[in-house]
């Protein structure tokens, strides 16, 4: 039984170690080539409006939703955008950052909310 | 070259109320969400939800081209659900969320509870549902548990969009025709939704093939469909 719990608990690590080297890869690598068009929300706020890149951000006139939109309350925050500290040629670094924040908070909350139940203590309720 | 990759609803888009609504809307669902999650996450499901939320961060970052001008991303909500379960796949999307919105300035503080409630909540269950009601298909092989994700991520976006056509109905600023942005939204998310639905089947397919027991929804850990269990679908015997 110990052997077969080892084996379980060896397979369980390869896979997630392979996962999460496919999410660093993704939001670190792949990333580069992803489209920097708006995406399908963007684009509708965005109707109605022409936008243009200016030093100080987007320029947004016209008549459309995206007007309305103020700026984020963070935008100067170093990683905004995911980029770092503006520089968009580094979006991978900000995405491993971010893959390894996610992982970390997310993997902590799940791991506390768990059933907390190994075979010496779970109580024979059925 | 500052291309700014906003991916979510930036605030001022709802008005204060609209947005503290859905603020509200948003809390109800994750209380819901924390109390049933806890059935789904033991010793082997609680590193692999951590991981499913690293990944649709990831992929979230991946746009793709939709039509000239127009990309789209992952949303990931179906993707999560089939995965780890409705609950902890809303809470991964959650958990996403609120760091692209603290630490990459992406998506509106204020308008976070209509971002939650929509990609965390609304795209989550739609998705859930859509697989639970093919489920029978996808325990047969694999090219039924492909057309099973692919649907359940499809309906996860549209219904997620269909979520902000609703929020600006109730409290949307700049006077654009509901009918208009319901038309417009709906319609490129269509698109998404297929570029999303694609992911979505090699992700679960490619995860269903190695690893079928780390697939919630064929686990069928909730509310068994079948009498007669099939290899995939019986859990896994651990001896106590």
């Amino acid at each position: 039984m110990s052997t077969q719990q080892h084996d379980t608990r060896r397979r369980n690590r390869a896979f997630f170690l392979i996962f999460g080297l496919v999410a660093v890869l993704l939001a670190g690598v792949v990333s580069a080539f992803a489209s920097s068009e708006p995406d399908g929300l963007d684009a509708v706020t965005r109707q109605g409006c022409t936008v243009t890149e200016t030093e100080r951000g987007e320029q947004v006139e016209g008549e459309c939703i995206a007007q309305h939109a103020q700026d984020h309350a963070l935008a100067g925050s170093p990683l905004a955008d995911y980029t770092v500290r503006g520089d968009s040629r580094l979006t991978g670094v900000a995405g491993v950052l971010g893959v390894v924040v996610v992982l970390a908070v997310s993997g902590g909350l799940f791991w506390l909310l768990r059933r907390r139940s190994t075979p010496d203590e779970t109580p024979r309720t059925d | 070259m500052t291309t700014p990759m906003a991916m979510h609803m930036s605030d001022g888009l709802l008005d204060p109320a609209t947005s503290a609504l859905f603020g509200l809307v948003a809390a109800a669902g994750l209380t819901l969400a924390v109390l049933r999650a806890r059935r789904d996450l033991d010793d082997r499901t609680a590193p692999m939800a951590g991981l499913v939320a690293a990944f649709v961060f990831a992929a979230q970052m991946l746009n793709f081209p939709v039509l000239p001008g127009v990309s789209g991303h992952l949303l990931g909500g179906a993707l999560a659900a089939l995965l780890v379960g409705p609950a902890v796949g809303a809470l991964c999307l959650t958990i996403v969320l609120v760091i692209q919105a603290l630490m990459f300035a992406d998506g509106g503080l204020t308008a976070l509870g209509a971002n939650v409630t929509n990609m965390a909540l609304i795209g989550t269950v739609a998705g859930y549902l859509v697989a639970l009601g093919l489920r029978r298909f996808a325990v047969r092989g694999r090219a039924g548990l492909a057309v099973m994700a692919f649907l359940a991520a499809l309906v996860n976006t549209v219904a997620a969009a269909s979520g902000f056509v609703v929020e600006y109905g109730i409290g949307g600023q700049g006077g654009v025709s509901l009918v208009g942005v319901a038309t417009a939204i709906l319609g490129v998310h269509i698109l998404i939704g297929v570029g999303e639905g694609v992911i979505t089947a090699l992700t679960v397919t490619a995860v269903a093939a190695v690893r079928p027991d780390l697939v919630h929804v064929l686990r069928g850990a909730d509310r068994p469909l079948q009498l007669r269990p099939s290899p995939v679908a019986r859990p896994e015997e651990s001896g106590a």
